[in-house]
């Protein structure tokens, strides 16, 4: 029963997402994550969460597949590896001083508002997180010492305008699912608890990893993800290797190891911050809407969505290539991950979804 | 993958020294690195064998390092830490409580009776033990702590139970404790503490555990990566700074060996799950992932026309109501009306009667605002003022885990008129389960003697593959088949989930339980296996898949207590009746 060191209160701070949040706005306290270019294989993983970093309205990342795949390393390093955002000074919840129309309340009354530099925010939300924590609730500490019903805000106000990341997404307790569920689709939390009304804007990246021999995922919440990729152990001996090698340097020392990575970090930032500059000159050309939709049509995916997931994807990693038009590379290149997790499921039929896809692409595009 | 280092023989007689010796050194290379290897999981009853090891184990670790035992299941505020409530009301100000994998924080955590831990609370760990923190996010508390600890996993189970995979992966040593060997003295364990860090490890060494991994079938890349630790562990210990072939040789043995999936020298690509060694008749047998499709289309298509949706799912539903129905009075694991046990599912407003467990972080939050509107006017008095509308009760989710057990007949008689079908028929009572929740497990019978082909599971992936791995062809030996079934209904009771048997057979038992022919001895022998199930009260089903309804099944449905259903050959229309008349 003793208190943790270090833990004394926040001191009458007016501002309290500065102290609570300081070890998780950025990069955790202890160890510097593994940086993300420092990553072997699974290329299809990596261009998944580029392009999430690059187009954050394409809606989210799912991670599949086996143990010991990196899944949590991979988005864990996203951290470390996003160029910062501008941020309105003071604001708990860091709404961007440009957009006016997705103010928070207490920004909208502001006569003035003042952009910082802050960096991308990356929050875990781990299993055994309690709803108060999630969604936010009173201010227990205050309520204590003042009697003063304050919010406080939780985890999704930390993660707007970033990532929200949950490992072993399968295993997150029903409640916190179903209101995930909500605020992903609204962009907004609602707050009604203890006698506190609350609403603040809560856009993020949903990015999810898990292992499916553990359970299946609802399939609403499948449907949140735009994109759904798989990642398997790569078994060719020398890739293998070099995971173990750079894993095993890593551990020994990861601030030199973290250095000697920096400069391919800060290119692969730089990648990130060129293609957000040039996706809005992008073309798609009609023919590869009509591509688009005949791939749909091909493997009758439910709504509209798939589309659009599809042709965003594709712009956004046209956007990385460097590449001024979307054409059926480009389809081609995301088509899986933007599909896969979207077609009408016949629980019995063990030819995976990513199999239905390839061969659907490779009869529309050819071999 | 099957349970931990399953492949050794139980430990009798003499244990071979080697062996002995190899578990001596891995209680001492987990001393010198706990937090890189992650641990142990040690499979064994309680007794001198894991007593010993881990006492060497705690003789191995310097003075004053944290050994901290934990039960399998602890709640989250336990587990991973809370607000301290008395703490919180003395201060006036929240003060956080550390949960248990904080507190092991620099030692060794031991996990009691593990194959109980559930997969979430398994995440939790895992996700812990990957951070080396513990990300707190609870009761209002926002905190990170640090929690660097090695883990050993207790494992008592029985057969199919093991460890969850999550923290399996994690643990460097699996380990049956064999009897320890006299207690020599102990090397420097500082020493090689401090070595860790300066060992060196040659290309070649890295080169040749990925290798090994990959030639023993083991997927996961944590394999070798705990494998290398423990080399650079080894080499530490023995006061070197380079890692050389006899460390490799050790983390070998003692890390991939218990792992390995398939023989170094075979050719199979590596299969999760051995495959079933039968060969035999396998008409029904997959050749080859692309070539078999057709045939299960064939196959799936038959069963869909005999089998119409609708029908099989009102079965489904009169199968789970039967099952709550049969519950039996005063059985351990029996369903409460309201839950007082299971995941907690938030919190609700309502009076403490007995009976309901009062949330008390929830009602001093609910409380709390209005302390100083109570306060006023009162001098003295206590600190806390709490009225009756505070009062916050937990809520529970119960586990209603069903269990569908499915034991098919793939006897030559069966397989000769539809083992195809009833396949099937299985296939389409999986999805059925699939679309529930429940976990499937699959028992298959034939030749002298029943075989778990798949211990309950919630991947239906995997209950597909296993299925179509099934041969057919051999004798029917019925009692072997109910036998295995009753064994694997006790085990789910016991974990707490109800059973429910579903048998697809002709009825024709020819083979006794002590594996002799003869069908008048194997009839008797399979109703006496069948009264058990009666008695144990779990819901079955029988499905006839003779061509004709046959008398014997029929008596043997009643003898289990299970609801008797024939499937006629191409007899929509009897079929139909009969479904109809089974889910009234």
């Amino acid at each position: 029963m003793d208190s943790v060191p270090g833990d004394h209160g926040r001191g009458g701070d007016a501002n309290p997402v500065s102290t609570r949040s300081k070890p998780a706005r950025g990069v955790p306290a202890g160890r510097a994550p593994y940086p993300f270019a420092a990553i072997v294989a699974q290329e299809e993983m990596l261009r998944a969460l580029l392009i999430a970093a690059v187009d954050g309205s394409i809606g989210g990342v799912l991670v599949l597949g086996d143990r010991g795949t990196g899944k949590s390393t991979a988005v864990r390093a996203l951290a470390a590896l996003l160029p910062p955002m501008k941020a309105v000074e003071g604001c708990r919840y860091g709404c961007d001083p440009g957009d006016a129309a997705a103010l928070c309340d207490a920004c909208r009354t502001k006569p003035r508002l003042r952009g910082i530099e802050v960096p991308v925010p990356v929050v875990d939300l781990p299993l055994g997180a309690t709803e108060d924590r999630v969604a936010g609730a009173l201010d227990i500490e205050r309520a204590l010492a003042d009697g003063v019903k304050a919010f406080e805000p939780g985890l999704l106000a930390r993660a707007h305008r970033g990532f929200l990341y949950i490992d072993e997404v399968n295993l997150l307790e029903d409640h916190l699912v179903d209101l995930l569920l909500d605020v992903a689709a609204s962009g907004e939390n609602l707050v009604e608890r203890e006698g506190i009304s609350i609403r603040h804007p809560a856009r993020f990246v949903l990015v999810g990893s898990g292992n499916p021999e553990e359970g299946e995922l609802r399939p609403q919440l499948l449907d949140r993800f735009g994109l759904c990729v798989e990642v398997r152990t790569p078994m060719d001996l020398p890739t293998r290797i070099e995971v173990i090698r750079r894993r095993d340097s890593y551990e020994r020392d990861h601030a030199a190891f973290c250095a000697a990575w920096d400069k391919e970090q800060a290119k692969l930032r730089r990648r990130i911050l060129a293609a957000r500059a040039m996706i809005a000159s992008i073309e798609v050309p009609d023919a590869a809407l009509e591509r688009a939709a005949q791939l749909c049509i091909a493997l009758g995916t439910d709504g509209l969505r798939g589309e659009l997931t599809l042709i965003r994807a594709a712009r956004a990693h046209a956007a990385l290539e460097g590449r001024q038009v979307v054409g059926d590379a480009e389809l081609r290149a995301v088509a899986s991950p933007a599909l896969r997790h979207r077609l009408r499921r016949n629980p019995l039929d063990e030819t995976s979804s990513s199999t239905r896809v390839e061969r659907a692409v490779s009869e529309l595009f050819g071999p | 993958m099957s349970a931990a280092g399953d492949g050794r023989a139980p430990p009798r007689a003499a244990p071979d020294p080697a062996t002995v010796q190899d578990q001596r050194a891995a209680a001492l290379l987990l001393a010198v690195d706990p937090v890189g290897l992650g641990g142990a999981v040690l499979r064994a009853a309680p007794g001198p064998e894991r007593d010993g090891w881990l006492a060497l184990l705690r003789g191995a670790l310097p003075q004053g390092c944290a050994w901290r035992r934990m039960p399998a299941s602890v709640p989250d505020s336990r587990l991973l830490g809370g607000l301290d409530l008395a703490a919180t009301l003395a201060a006036g100000r929240p003060v956080a409580e550390r949960g248990v994998l904080a507190e092991a924080d620099g030692g060794v955590l031991l996990l009691a009776m593990a194959e109980r831990a559930e997969p979430g609370m398994a995440a939790r760990m895992a996700a812990v033990m990957d951070a080396r923190e513990v990300a707190l996010e609870r009761d209002g508390l926002a905190r990170r702590l640090p929690a660097r600890f090695g883990l050993v996993a207790l494992d008592e189970g029985i057969e199919d139970e093991g460890v969850a995979a999550a923290l399996r992966d994690r643990l460097a040593f699996h380990i049956m404790p064999l009897p320890p060997a006299p207690a020599g003295t102990l090397p420097d364990i500082a020493a090689a503490r401090a070595r860790l860090d300066s060992v060196t490890v040659p290309h070649d060494v890295t080169q040749a555990l990925c290798g090994a991994a990959v030639a023993l079938g083991i997927a996961s890349l944590r394999a070798p990566m705990l494998a290398q630790r423990v080399a650079i562990a080894a080499a530490a210990l023995a006061g070197r700074d380079t890692v050389l072939a006899e460390d490799a040789a050790l983390a070998a043995r003692l890390v991939l060996a218990p792992r390995a999936t398939r023989m170094p020298d075979a050719d199979t690509p590596p299969a999760e799950e051995p495959p079933p060694p039968e060969q035999g008749d396998t008409q029904d047998a997959p050749k080859g992932e692309s070539t078999d499709a057709p045939l299960e289309d064939r196959v799936l298509d038959a069963a869909r026309a005999v089998l119409p949706e609708g029908l099989l799912a009102g079965l489904g539903a009169g199968l789970r109501d039967a099952a709550r129905r049969a519950s039996p009075d005063g059985r351990a694991g029996a369903r409460h009306a309201t839950p007082l046990r299971g995941r907690p599912a938030g919190t609700r407003q309502g009076e403490l009667r007995a009976g309901a467990r009062l949330a008390l972080v929830e009602t001093l939050r609910a409380a709390a605002p209005w302390q100083p509107i109570r306060r006023r006017g009162r001098a003295g008095g206590p600190r806390l003022l709490v009225k009756r509308e505070d009062i916050r009760l937990r809520r529970f989710d119960a586990p209603q885990e069903t269990t569908a057990i499915f034991v098919v007949d793939a006897s030559g008689s069966a397989a000769m008129h539809r083992l195809s079908e009833a396949k099937g028929a299985v296939e389409l009572l999986l999805a059925d389960c699939y679309v529930r929740r429940d976990k499937v497990a699959l028992i298959g019978f034939r030749g002298r003697g029943a075989e778990v082909l798949l211990p309950p599971t919630a991947s239906l992936v995997r209950a597909k593959r296993s299925l179509a791995g099934l041969p057919g062809g051999g004798g029917t030996p019925l009692a072997a088949g109910l036998d295995a079934a009753r064994g694997m209904v006790e085990a789910c009771r016991r974990a707490g989930r109800t059973p429910l048997l579903v048998l697809l057979t002709d009825g024709r038992a020819n083979v006794a339980r002590d594996g002799t022919g003869g069908r008048a001895q194997a009839e008797t022998d399979a109703l006496d296996a069948a009264k058990p199930l009666r008695i144990a009260a779990v819901p079955a089903l029988l499905v006839d898949t003779a061509p004709r309804p046959q008398q014997f099944a029929r008596d043997l449905a009643a003898a289990m207590g299970a609801r008797y259903l024939p499937l006629p050959m191409a007899d929509a229309a009897r079929l139909s009746d009969a479904v109809r008349d089974a889910a009234a």
